[in-house]
């Protein structure tokens, strides 16, 4: 599918999932202020802002790890309720987290599997065929890879990142969150999660990218949302704006035209 | 399941040059466990030449036995260490329930129903279990739901129940346990005997021959890397060997004299010239550790509830993401502490025919000391069972040899402090070069 295409489907498809009028506060601090946002099928939508801004939180409200104070989460345009992890994995969203939430002294199968093991008949668990299962997903996206009953403490960046998305894949995710899914990988293991991300949005999944790499977001993403201090700035087309006009949203917390000369020359000083 | 054994040494790069450690390597054992066997053999080896009678058929049985009660907890103790927690109250919940085992069986059946009553035993089992699994809940409910530090609500039951002890007794002994009840402890009378032995032992050859040969099917089924044909067989051939060793050992300790001559007597049999001979054979503690064991392995590796387990203790966050009910898991693991509390309690009981106050004293340290040395982590995630049983029969075997060669009790436990604190380092030390 070439970038026209898919910003045409962005248009016309009904939206795979919709967050409408999340709050959510620590105590004092307000860290998601009234964000509305969505996201349609086949679509990467980039979600950047400095630390802080709120971003993390509003997936994990998506995810099921947060309880949002107030507002709505639309599935396929009617109201759900997600109250854990696991309500979240039956409408099919899968999250791959910064903190990879692998259990390190697990192998790979029982990483994939966790909280969802294949069990036999008596409810044993079914090592061989989630060993199986594992060595075919991760046939896929990993096709070295061979470690597969080693605990992946002893694994590398990429391998385990595989891992994590495997997870995802095997469960036939229709929502996938990214958190920071290049953070800790080497140059040549990020460009296979840039393809991985590709090949996943071409099989009509929609991905929430979270990323601090404003370069990732441009490449992979068709729209971006700005974070900042809890708030969404702005949701903008990819086509429509420039790096440095997302630089200029993360940084000031505003739309590219309402930002003044001088907050426009401090910018520059500062870059 | 090489995920949840002791990771570190079998992840040495491999090296270049055949070597016996590629040879182990290439039968999959954990090298760990593979070198507590060893230090096993050379702690008998080396009792052995300081006082040969200690080889004796009899020594190896009543070390079994006692043995039994504290390895029996360790199985326990690692899922409550693999899950980051600890616990320090099993000596006195042991003697606790120890003491009100033999407090029904004392006091409370002759006045209800009635002394001698054939199910005396398996009330007082269920009543005993039924209370491990109160005292375990409530700890555990106090540690996964109000999250109260383990250590700390342990140590209050280390003081709690050892005051209940007093409470419930007066003070002082309570005595006698019912005589079926007692067979729980082990004895001449309370083992298998010649015959059920041989059964016992095939049985155990005959499901560990099924278990290699239905792996190694499964995983041809599925294509995945097999272990060399050799190196099954070899495995086989070890197991079969030390279980009908075993039963060759037990059976070759004969009922005492008198005891025969009372059977013969009771029974209506003519004594032979040379008295009757009765194979005496796997004592009942042993046969419940063996049970226990073969259970707790099964629960550990091959069911959810120990998946949970070892994912919680690898990585709370991701075990709680991934949607598992950590809390629940948590409470369970103390549910089932205190059920094997009242395992090891009822073995206790029934080896004194009673209650004693300081029943199951410093169990604590013993079954905790056997995880460790068994390879257990505290940071959590990392244990097994047989390890721990390794861990405890090392324990033991020191204990028990020692007091055998005339040590005293305080200098045994200066030897087990050094061997605790040493294996631990050594331990360290492989891990951080492994890595």
């Amino acid at each position: 599918m070439t970038a026209e295409a898919a910003a045409m489907t962005t248009t016309t498809a009904a939206p795979l999932v919709e967050l409408r009028n999340i709050n959510v506060a620590f105590g004092g601090v307000h860290a998601v202020r009234d964000v509305s946002i969505d996201l349609r099928p086949g679509e990467v939508v980039g979600l950047v802002g400095g630390n802080g801004a709120g971003k993390s939180t509003l997936t994990k409200v998506l995810s099921g790890a947060q309880r949002a104070d107030t507002g709505q989460i639309l599935i396929s345009g009617s109201p759900v309720e997600i109250s854990n992890p696991r309500d979240a994995k039956e409408f099919g969203i899968e999250t791959i987290y910064q903190t990879l939430a692998l259990a390190d002294n697990l192998d790979a199968p029982a990483n994939l599997f966790l909280g969802r093991e294949l069990t036999s008949r008596l409810g044993n668990l079914d090592d061989d065929r989630m060993e199986d299962a594992t060595r075919k997903v991760m046939g896929r996206l990993n096709p070295n890879f061979q470690r597969f009953n080693m605990p992946v403490k002893s694994l590398s960046g990429g391998q385990r990142q595989a891992v994590a998305i495997a997870r995802a894949v095997y469960f036939n995710a229709k929502i996938l969150i990214m958190d920071e899914p290049t953070a800790a990988l080497g140059p040549a293991e990020t460009a296979q999660v840039r393809n991985l991300v590709r090949q996943l949005k071409n099989e009509g999944i929609g991905i929430f990218l979270i990323s601090h790499d404003i370069h990732d977001v441009y490449d992979l993403a068709d729209r971006v949302s700005v974070m900042y201090h809890g708030r969404i700035v702005d949701t903008v087309n990819k086509h429509e704006v420039s790096t440095d006009d997302i630089l200029g949203m993360i940084i000031l917390g505003k739309k590219p035209g309402d930002v003044t000369a001088s907050e426009l020359e401090q910018l520059e000083l500062r870059g | 399941m090489t995920d949840v054994a002791g990771a570190a040494p079998d992840q040495l790069a491999p090296r270049g040059r055949s070597s016996i450690l590629d040879l182990i390597r290439a039968t999959e054992i954990d090298l760990r466990q593979f070198g507590m066997v060893v230090a096993l053999i050379a702690i008998w080896i080396g009792l052995g030449f300081q006082n040969s009678t200690i080889l004796q058929p009899v020594n190896f049985l009543s070390f079994s036995v006692q043995a039994a009660g504290t390895a029996i907890l360790a199985t326990g103790m690692v899922l409550v260490i693999v899950s980051r927690n600890i616990d320090l109250s099993v000596g006195s919940v042991v003697g606790f329930i120890g003491m009100f085992y033999a407090h029904l069986m004392a006091n409370v059946f002759p006045a209800t129903i009635g002394v001698n009553h054939p199910l005396a035993w398996i009330i007082a089992l269920a009543a005993g279990v039924l209370l491990g699994i109160i005292i375990g809940g409530l700890q555990g409910f106090l540690i996964a739901y109000l999250e109260i530090p383990s250590f700390v609500v342990t140590l209050g039951g280390l003081f709690l129940f050892r005051g209940l002890i007093w409470q419930l007794s007066g003070g002082t002994t309570i005595a006698p346990d019912d005589p079926t009840f007692v067979l729980i402890g082990g004895g001449p009378e309370g083992s298998l005997g010649g015959t059920l032995s041989w059964v016992f032992g095939v049985v155990i050859c005959v499901a560990a021959v099924y278990l290699l040969v239905n792996a190694r099917r499964q995983r041809r089924r599925f294509g995945f890397p097999l272990r060399p044909l050799w190196a099954e067989v070899l495995i086989g051939g070890i197991a079969i060997a030390v279980v009908l060793g075993a039963v060759v050992t037990a059976n070759s300790y004969k009922w005492p004299a008198g005891l025969a001559t009372q059977y013969a007597l009771k029974h209506g049999i003519v004594e032979p010239p040379g008295g009757l001979q009765i194979d005496a054979g796997i004592p009942f503690p042993l046969v419940i550790l063996i049970g226990v064991t073969i259970l707790m392995t099964f629960l550990a590796t091959r069911r959810r509830f120990g998946r949970d387990i070892y994912a919680f203790g690898g990585n709370p966050q991701a075990a709680e993401l991934a949607g598992i009910n950590t809390r629940w898991t948590v409470m369970k693991i103390f549910i089932l502490m205190g059920i094997l509390c009242a395992i090891s309690g009822a073995i206790a009981s029934a080896r004194l025919n009673g209650g004693t106050l300081d029943l199951g004293t410093g169990y604590e340290l013993y079954v905790i000391a056997a995880a460790v040395i068994g390879g257990t982590l505290f940071a959590g995630g990392v244990g097994s069972i047989p390890g721990a049983i390794l861990g405890a029969l090392v324990m033991q075997s020191l204990q028990y040899g020692l007091s055998f060669l005339q040590f005293n009790s305080p200098q045994i436990n200066m030897v087990l402090a050094v061997v605790l604190v040493a294996v631990v380092g050594i331990d360290q030390w492989a891990r951080r070069r492994s890595r």
